[in-house]
């Protein structure tokens, strides 16, 4: 067993240097936030500063992006988990006609590369003289995160006893009443996953975006339209800050679930 | 009304998915098939040829995305199939924990992920010009702008994607199975290859779905780490879409795109048996 010992201890090894590998562009992007350049572009190490966290909305267009960039995925999340968690209860709660057409279009949404859905949604408003802007970028946002939403909504509400719903029925509660005070609580960890998905999904799109976006430009597609020019430090920040709001929120969530468990 | 509701609370999805889901693929399909410039205008002209010259003129990129898309799925495949079986038998009360060090680099944005890469490769940056200083490189050593730089991104940006399906459907085996094959005197390997790695396979096979699909059609690893000549299928879909104005030629190419990879899909579940597809489409 000896032998079987020492692979043990090579897999983990192995998998911390995965781990590592893994984290490395971040431990470099949140570095070099701190990097004190003099020339202009941010590739080797020339000492420590918090310049760029006292300068951080200096490049006002950078700003812009960001703004539109949060403005743009809080309003396609509320839309996409409004309309993908009723879509998530009927599937999961109701029979209806035409239910298969429905989780066939839920896996065509999903399995769709994201170049094809930003080329066709482009087809659609170019055919439609439709104008591309932040609009435009929400339509397609919602589309590519629904999907998402409607399957963590579903997972949850397939495991709910119906007979709660049932009862709350039967002791006079209204149909809203029912759902307002019985399901929307059960399914609402379904819901929040969900929607933090939407949002992540939406605050990091670049493909279906840069189709979409006419002249409105996001974070991803301004740090993109950078790349030749070189990223300013800034962009590490705003990336540090969002990295860490990300965990935090990941790791309370998770402290709060043990705590409820 | 109760007989109503599923159909009210389907009803905005349905609009949704079919006004910006369904119809933008028939645009696409009828704009494949005009001719025309973006100042006259396009007009319908059923001009199949616009396949032919759009796949004649962008073979070796169509064929250069599939291959590194591929290889990445392969790369993928062997890196992180350790890694789940790791996490779904040896990792015991720190499951979890691994999983979120796993996830880690989702809270950045890919973009920038991939920026941070190019950082890390660049040829006089902080690992390859630090290696150069102390003379363990060669000074025209580089990474960036190769093959292996792309493939290499792509099998970065995505390995989570194997990894994860690969452990839920690891995290099922009972290993009181296993040991059953060991007390019936398998060896660990054959313990391994005859138990273990069967139930894995419907794993597998999604997290092959979910890398391949977006690794082969991924404009961003080759914009940012492979310089001018490995161009993918991509970024040839976006310029001919946002720079050229070409429509007709980028609709094509967006549709021989899907057909390709449809058919690559379907090709590789007839291979690994319906069950299996069906087990991973369930899940």
């Amino acid at each position: 067993m000896r032998g079987a010992r020492a692979g043990d201890r090579l897999l983990h090894l192995y998998t911390w240097l995965i781990i590592v590998w893994l984290s490395s562009p971040i431990a470099v992007m949140i570095l070099f936030g701190f990097n004190d350049k003099q020339s202009k572009s941010n590739t080797t190490w020339q000492g420590f500063t918090l310049r760029w966290y006292a300068e951080l909305f200096d490049i006002s267009d950078l700003t812009v992006a960001l703004y539109n960039s949060l403005v743009i995925a809080l309003v396609s999340t509320v839309i996409t988990v409004v309309i993908g968690t009723m879509l998530g209860l009927a599937l999961g709660r109701h029979r209806f006609r035409g239910q298969g057409a429905t989780n066939f279009l839920v896996f065509a949404a999903i399995s769709t590369p994201e170049l094809v859905m930003g080329a066709s949604l482009l087809s659609l408003f170019v055919s439609g003289n439709v104008p591309r802007d932040a609009n435009t970028i929400i339509i397609s946002h919602v589309l590519f995160s629904l999907s998402f939403v409607v399957v963590t909504v579903r997972a949850r509400v397939v495991t709910l006893d119906p007979s709660l719903e049932e009862a709350a029925r039967d002791l006079g509660a209204t149909a809203w009443g029912t759902f307002r005070q019985v399901t929307l609580p059960a399914i609402l960890p379904g819901v929040l996953a969900g929607g933090m998905l939407a949002f992540a999904l939406s605050i990091d799109d670049y493909v279906v975006t840069s189709f979409v976006n006419g002249s409105t430009v996001t974070f991803p597609l301004w740090i993109v339209g950078a790349v030749k020019t070189g990223i300013p430090p800034q962009v590490n920040v705003m990336g540090t800050l969002i990295f860490c709001i990300g965990v935090l929120i990941a790791v309370g969530n998770a402290v709060a679930a043990r705590r409820r468990s | 009304m109760r007989r109503l509701t599923p159909y009210l609370l389907a009803l905005p999805s349905w609009m949704w998915l079919a006004i910006f889901l369904v119809v933008p693929m028939v645009a696409m399909a009828s704009v494949s098939l005009q001719t025309g410039n973006a100042i006259d205008g396009f007009a319908m002209t059923f001009s199949f040829s616009n396949y032919a010259d759009a796949i004649g003129r962008y073979s070796t990129q169509l064929v250069r995305s599939l291959l590194y898309g591929g290889l990445a799925t392969v790369a993928m495949l062997v890196i992180g199939y350790p890694v789940a079986y790791f996490i779904a038998f040896k990792a015991g009360a720190r499951k979890s924990t691994y999983l979120f060090l796993l996830l880690l680099p989702f809270f950045v944005s890919f973009v920038l992920r991939t920026i941070s890469w190019n950082f890390l490769l660049s040829d006089n940056g902080i690992l390859f010009g630090t290696l150069k200083g102390w003379g363990l490189l060669p000074a025209d050593f580089h990474v960036l702008a190769t093959t292996f730089a792309v493939v290499g991104g792509l099998t970065y940006n995505f390995l989570p994607f194997m990894i994860l399906p690969i452990y839920v459907a690891l995290e099922r085996v009972d290993p009181r199975v296993v040991e059953a094959a060991q007390d019936l005197y398998a060896t660990r390997a054959a313990a391994f290859r005859r138990v273990v790695l069967p139930l894995s396979l419907p794993g597998v096979f999604a997290g092959v779905l979910m890398t391949f699909v977006p690794a082969t059609a991924d404009p961003i690893n080759a914009a940012i780490l492979g310089g001018t000549s490995n161009t993918m299928i991509g970024n040839i879909i976006q310029t001919e879409y946002l720079t050229n104005l070409d429509y007709p030629t980028a609709s094509a190419l967006s549709f021989t795109l899907m057909a390709v990879l449809l058919v690559g899909i379907f090709i590789y579940a007839r291979a690994l048996g319906t069950e299996n597809v069906l087990e991973a489409a369930a899940r």
